[in-house]
This record gives structure tokens, C-alpha cells and sequence, in this order.
């Protein structure tokens, strides 16, 4: 390492060190999930009870820009926002807790009188609005109607009304002697969920997925058939982007099961189908984006052509990898990602639950073949996760091509106990502590899993419960 | 083809679960999932589809049986004597012939087929044989190279009081075995007809494969009697719809006349007389025959369902 003479040089050498030492805690810090990470656990949210109230089942996890929040949504059409408390300065070593902030009934079930139909309040998607002022945003999505809400905190009320009393009661005027000026003192926290804006009548089918833009303004919404784009600030109209309804609805062969706005390209969106394909839209070509861009397809192997084919092929899920060169789609048995630049077959593949394929007559019988897993990606795209049966969640470590099955249970929910890897047996013997396929219980599916931005922390829903996770620090 | 074997469930109750969901989902709350009862329609028409092929295939055997049982019937009344001359004689022709003459390469042999179950088609001729042999009304033709071989076993000798030179694959006719000659044997009418010089024959039935022998091949073929070519088998599943068509009747007979000219443009005219007498009569006839009995044996839960 060169001394240099003026004080400007030497400048530059401390700004290299010191850039280099960030990158590499940034990296360690949401580093890979395979073998090298230990996960423990760290908290559990919800009732202990078996019996599960269909209300309380969980249909949606979101951690916010920052990781600083976490909201979850639920059948019953509540919204319950969590906070990591500030780390302790005690103990560095210990990643702050998340716990309630706010809690708000988001949706509710209505009735549409005209197709005498009821509405579920089950919210399908939260996606979180990045922070422009000490206000957080969020829009939160049932079948029907898609709202805007306002988490703010208050932290201080005026006091010394001339007319009012301190519980609100009115003064009466001929009692006031003198006048006085009132003056906002501290009060104890209290955060408030106040819905802004109210995005509805636009979609005849279920809404299935929301996606804010990277130019923050505006933000899709999509149900079986349609795609829209809407803006923030305007509630009365909506634009169609895209429309895969057939004239002859007896023509109908597939349908949208996801979408997803680019990461950083503003004009950039994709949907998945029910056909298990991807399509790339680029809102500059036309207004309405029925011709792709790019159709991403992997051709089907015609060995396990079966009778549910059709539907274990059908796309769950999509998620754009956070640098933007990928993407992810999620079906019944799999994990694909695909790189944006190629059309033909994904990149990578990852057999979520490949024993489960010779199962799927009973899967189909008790419904369990329609489940809609999801999956997400690690903040520096190194690694992949999602969910199963028997409370099982699985993480991919791409760079490492490891691969690691957990479980989310009470049995393992000691405070910072360690996570032990779970093995499914799929043929006939079976090892010491491994599961045999038939023990599974379909019943415990873990369909919603989040990773924090930047933290090897991970939430986790089970049925009616939220586990939060996250690696041993040493 | 369907890969069965990890579905313990057979294709009728896969249809009436996907049925109940189907129903079940209109009183479900929150309206019907329209994904979900799309899914739902797709395993029905795969269920459906297989269904349909295997009991296609059933039928086509029950067919064969009753075509040999009836055959060798009628066979015992036959004069012995006659079929000895026919046969020398046809052997005599055939076998003075070069194996690579051209006339050998015509129809002129007599032998009916049913698909070749075991041997695979050596020349375009008798792969054309073997696919077409699968059409309702098809008539096939063997080389008389194949007449004129030693062949090991008799299929057919339990039923006849004779025994001529038959191809160790498929079948012989009764009637006489001219190079001139071309017999064809209708599958579903059991006539058979000769057509000499343009001249038609209307002969007795000819003997047809064993029944053993045919439905190995016949798993080849997807609809049994209406699939002809095997390309033709993925080009005709059903469309991707969310309500379910009644049989394809109106298909099966374009896949009849399409196959009957594909035989004309090989076998060069001596099929024409047969198919313009018969085409409008038998072909039109074999394509209901077919579908009624499989129609009626399908029921009720084949009526079209319309979801949305």
C-alpha cells in the first residue's frame, strides 16, 4: 500500500477500506441459507389453539422496504402490522423483536346484490409503499377492492381548550374567565391505520395480485382475466393493460395467476399463467399490452404427462429476483428461476416436493393440489424459499446449490433454539429421524413466506400462526 | 399417452370427484373460483379422453372376437377342395415372380389385415396396412410376398378345415389368391370384396387376425377404430374447452375418407371403384355404427358441462 503525500491521497485510501469493509458485513448479513446459515428460532405470533377460527388463517406476509415492519393480513380481513424494536445497545448481538403495532380491519365481506354473490374479506396481497415522510403506506387487496392505508403514529395531543374540557365535554362559554393558547404535550404512542384511498368496481373477476411501480406513483392490480394499472392518487379510473378474455367464454384456456412489476424498469411488468407460462410486457409498445414482449415457456416432458398435468404445471407465483435479471415462478412441485434474457427453459429448477408426484390423485381429491405456494428471494438473490406440506419450508441456496428442508413447529420454539434440518423419506426404508411421505400432514401448508431486505431473517406463516426466524449470530 | 400407473383412482372416478367439485364450487363462498373449476375441467377431460380410449379399445375387441367366432363359422361350410386349387395356383403366380417385380409391389395380394400385431411394416405398403387397418371400413392389403412365405403357424387352422399359405402376421383370405386380384374385407359388414380388373366381388367373409393378436396394436392407436396414422392421434385430442363436447362423429368420418385416399393415391386405381360404391354407403355407416355403441354405453355423464 502506497503512502501518499498529500492529504487528499491518503483520503482516498481510508474511503477504499472503509467501502470494502461495508460490503462485506452487507454481504455477510443476508448471506446464503444453505448449509453455512444456522436458523433459529426467534418468535412465534398467534394463538396456541388446535382449533383453528377460520378468521385467524394468515393469507398474507410483507415485510416493508426497510425490514422495520412486517404486515400480515388475514381471512377475516384483519391487518396486523409488527415492528422491530431498535437493537438493544446492551446486546448488539441480538436482532430486535417484532412486535405489534398496529392492528386494523381492512376489508370486510360485503354482498354484490346484482350477481347475488358474497365478497370475501380475506385479504390477498399487502404490498407496502416506500416511505416518503414519517407516514408508512400500504395497500392491501381482497377479491374485489383494493385500499390504500395510512399507518401513522401520534405521539402528542393538544391540550388546554378554551371551550373543551380535557375529556371533551363542552364548556359552558359564560364560565370562561380567561383565554389561553393550547399547546400539543406528549402522549402516550398510538399508531393509526386511516384508509386514503379506495380503488374498486375494476376488476369482474378475483384480484389476485398488486404490484406497486418503481416510479411510485402508479401500481397494478390483476384478477383472472385482467390486468390494471392504476394511480395512487386516482380512485374513479383505471387503466387495462391487459385482457386475456376469449369472445366465447367456452374458449377459455388458461388464466392470469400472477404479476409483477419490474424492480427498476417503470415500464416493465410480467404475469404467469395458468398454463405454467410467463409473459414480459413493456407498457411503451402499446397501450394495451395483450402482445408480449417475451414469453417465457419450458416444454412440458411428455413422460409425466398425466391426468393433472394441467394443474400441478400452473403457476403460483412470480417474483422478480431484487437486481432485476431474474425471476421466479413457483408451481406445484417446483421452483424455476428464469433469466429475463432467455425465453426457452429457466436457468435453474429446484424440486420442491418431488415425492408428492405420485400422490396426486389424493391430493386432488382432498383439494390439496390447488394450494398456491409462494416464494421469495434473499436480499442479495443468493437464495430461494418457499413453502410445503407438514409445515415444512424449504430454502435453495443458488451459489452453493444446497438445499435445506425446516420446520416451523411449537416443538422447536425455544428461544434461539436451532433449527435441525428435516428429511422426507420418498421410497421404502426409512432413515432414523426422516418422515415418510404418508405421515405428511396436508393440513399444515405453509403458503406465505417473507425474507427481510437486508437480515437472514425470515417470517413464516403456518396455518393461523406467524414464526419469525432468523440465523444464529455468533 | 396418459402415464396411469401412479393414479390409483381409475378415469370414472376422477370424473364424477371433478363433477362434485364442479358443483360444489357454485355454493362455495366468495362465487366460483374461476381457476380452480378451469383446473377441474381440464383433469375431467383428461379422465374423459382416457376413458373414452379404453373403452374404444374394449369394444374393437369385443369386435374382433365376434368376427372371428362368426368367420370361422361360416368357414366350416366351405368347400376344401376349392380353396386348394385357388391357393396353388396363387402360389404358383406369385412365387415365378422376382421378389422386386413391381407387380408384386400392387395390391394384388389377398390377404386382409388387421393391424400387424408383432411385425413391424417392412414396406410403405404395409405400414399403410397397419395403420389403416384400424378404420372402420378400411380394406388392407399384404404383399404376396408375404402370401407366398412358409409360414410357421396357421392362425386360423382351429377354424379351418385347411390350411394356406398365410403371413405369419396377419390374416388370409378365403377367396382366391391372384396377383390380379385385390380382396378387401370389411371389418364392420364382415363382406368381402374382390376387386378384379375393376371388377367387383362380393366374396364371404374372410378370416380375419386373431384376436389375441390385434389389441397389442391396437393400444397404438388412441380411438381403436377411428385413429388411423399414428400422427394422427395427437393432432386429434379435444379442444382445451371448459365444457365437454358428445362424441366426434363428424371427425371420425373425415378420418375414414382421408385414410381410404391416402390408400388410393398408393394403390393406384384399383380402389376407386371401392371407394365410390362404398364410401357413401358403408364409411358413413361404420362412423355411427362405431359411436352409437359407445354412446350409449358412456350415459349420461358425457353431456357437455358448461362452468361460466
Amino acid at each position: 500500500m502506497l503512502l501518499v503525500e498529500d492529504g487528499l491521497g491518503i483520503c482516498v485510501v481510508h474511503l477504499s477500506l472503509s467501502l470494502s469493509l461495508s460490503l462485506s458485513l452487507s454481504l455477510s448479513g443476508a448471506g446464503g441459507g444453505g448449509n453455512d446459515v444456522q436458523w433459529c428460532f426467534s418468535q412465534v405470533k398467534g394463538a396456541i389453539d388446535d382449533d383453528v377460527a377460520e378468521a385467524d388463517i394468515i393469507s398474507t406476509v410483507e415485510f416493508n422496504h426497510s425490514g422495520e415492519l412486517l404486515a400480515t393480513g388475514d381471512k377475516g380481513g384483519r391487518v396486523v402490522i409488527f415492528q422491530q424494536e431498535p437493537e438493544n445497545k446492551s446486546q448488539p448481538q441480538c436482532r430486535g423483536e417484532y412486535n405489534v403495532y398496529s392492528t386494523f380491519q381492512s376489508h370486510e365481506p360485503e354482498f354484490d346484490y346484482l350477481k347475488s354473490l358474497e365478497i370475501e374479506e380475506k385479504i390477498n396481497k399487502i404490498r407496502w409503499l416506500p416511505q416518503k415522510n414519517a407516514a408508512q403506506f400500504l395497500l392491501s387487496t381482497n377479491d374485489k377492492t383494493i385500499k390504500l392505508w395510512k399507518i401513522s403514529e401520534r405521539d402528542k395531543r393538544p391540550e388546554g381548550y378554551n371551550l373543551k374540557e380535557e375529556d371533551g365535554r363542552y364548556r359552558d362559554p359564560t364560565t370562561v374567565t380567561t383565554l389561553r393558547v393550547p399547546v400539543f404535550r406528549p402522549m402516550d404512542l398510538m399508531v393509526e391505520a386511516s384508509p386514503r384511498r379506495v380503488f374498486a368496481n375494476a376488476h369482474t373477476y378475483h384480484i389476485n395480485s398488486i404490484s406497486v411501480n418503481s416510479d411510485y406513483e402508479t401500481y397494478l392490480s390483476a384478477d383472472d382475466l385482467r390486468v390494471n394499472l392504476w394511480h395512487l392518487e386516482i380512485t374513479d379510473r383505471s387503466f387495462n393493460i391487459v385482457d386475456i378474455k376469449p369472445a366465447n367464454m367456452e374458449e377459455l384456456t388458461e388464466v392470469i395467476t400472477a404479476t409483477e412489476f419490474h424492480p427498476n424498469q417503470c415500464n416493465t411488468f410480467v404475469y404467469s399463467s395458468s398454463k405454467g407460462t410467463i409473459r414480459l410486457c413493456d407498457m411503451r409498445e402499446s397501450a394495451l399490452c395483450d402482445k408480449h414482449s417475451k414469453l417465457f415457456e419450458e416444454p412440458e416432458d411428455p413422460s409425466n404427462r398425466s391426468f393433472f398435468s394441467e394443474i400441478i404445471s400452473s403457476i403460483s407465483d412470480v417474483k422478480f429476483s431484487h437486481n432485476g435479471r431474474y425471476m421466479m415462478t413457483r408451481d406445484y412441485l417446483s421452483v424455476k428461476i428464469w433469466d429475463l434474457n432467455m425465453e426457452s427453459r429457466p436457468v435453474e429448477t429446484y424440486q420442491v416436493h418431488e415425492y408428492l408426484r405420485s400422490k396426486l390423485c389424493s391430493l386432488y381429491e382432498n383439494d390439496c393440489i390447488f394450494d398456491k405456494f409462494e416464494c421469495c428471494w434473499n436480499g442479495n438473490d443468493s437464495v430461494v424459499m418457499t413453502g410445503s406440506y407438514n409445515n415444512f419450508f424449504r430454502m435453495f441456496d443458488r451459489g452453493q446449490k444446497k438445499d435445506v428442508t425446516l420446520e416451523a413447529s411449537r416443538e422447536s420454539s425455544k428461544p434461539r433454539a436451532v433449527l435441525k434440518p428435516r428429511k422426507v423419506s420418498a421410497g421404502g426404508k426409512r432413515k432414523k429421524d426422516e418422515i415418510s411421505v404418508d405421515s405428511l400432514d396436508f393440513n399444515k401448508k405453509i403458503l406465505h413466506t417473507a425474507w427481510h431486505p437486508q437480515e437472514n431473517i425470515i417470517a413464516v406463516a403456518t396455518t393461523n400462526n406467524l414464526y419469525i426466524f432468523q440465523d444464529k449470530l455468533n | 399417452m396418459i402415464n396411469t400407473m401412479e393414479c390409483a383412482m381409475d378415469a370414472q372416478s376422477l370424473i364424477s370427484i371433478s363433477l362434485r367439485k364442479i358443483h360444489n364450487s357454485r355454493t362455495q363462498r366468495g362465487g366460483i373460483k374461476l381457476h380452480k373449476n378451469l383446473l377441474v375441467s381440464y383433469v375431467l377431460r383428461n379422465a374423459k379422453q382416457f376413458y373414452m380410449n379404453e373403452k374404444y379399445a374394449e369394444i374393437y375387441r369385443m369386435q374382433q372376437y365376434e368376427e372371428v367366432m362368426t368367420v370361422c363359422n361360416e368357414i366350416q361350410e366351405l368347400n376344401p377342395l376349392d380353396l386348394a386349387e385357388d391357393i396353388a395356383e396363387a402360389s404358383g403366380d406369385c412365387c415365378s415372380q422376382g421378389a422386386g417385380s413391381p407387380l408384386l409391389m400392387e395390391p394384388a395380394s389377398v390377404c386382409c389385415a388387421l393391424p400387424a400385431s408383432n411385425h413391424s411394416a417392412h414396406t410403405p405398403q404395409q405400414q399403410l396396412q397397419a395403420t389403416a387397418a384400424c378404420s372402420a371400413a378400411a380394406a388392407l392389403a399384404l404383399q404376396n410376398e408375404e402370401v407366398c412365405k412358409e409360414t410357421n403357424s396357421v392362425f386360423f387352422r382351429s377354424c379351418c378345415a385347411e390350411a394356406y399359405p398365410v403371413t405369419d402376421c396377419d390374416f388370409s383370405s378365403l377367396s382366391a389368391v391372384h396377383c390380379n386380384k385385390t380382396t378387401v374385407l370389411d371389418l364392420d359388414t364382415h363382406v368381402v370384396t374382390t376387386v378384379e380388373s375393376g371388377y367387383l366381388h362380393q366374396d364371404c367373409c374372410a378370416v380375419p387376425c386373431q384376436g389375441a393378436q390385434a389389441p397389442a396394436k391396437k393400444r397404438k392407436f388412441d380411438f381403436g377404430c377411428y385413429a388411423t396414422e399414428s400422427e394422427e392421434v395427437p393432432d386429434f385430442t379435444p379442444c382445451k374447452r371448459a365444457r365437454f363436447e358428445d362424441f366426434y362423429c363428424p371427425h371420425s368420418e373425415q378420418l375414414d375418407t382421408s385414410n381410404i385416399s391416402n390408400l388410393i393415391s398408393i394403390f393406384g386405381s384399383g380402389f376407386t371403384g371401392l371407394v365410390s360404391r362404398q364410401a357413401d354407403s358403408e364409411f358413413s355407416l361404420n362412423g355411427q355404427f362405431c359411436s352409437k355403441q359407445t354412446l350409449a354405453s358412456l350415459g349420461a355423464w358425457t353431456r357437455a358441462i358448461v362452468a361460466f
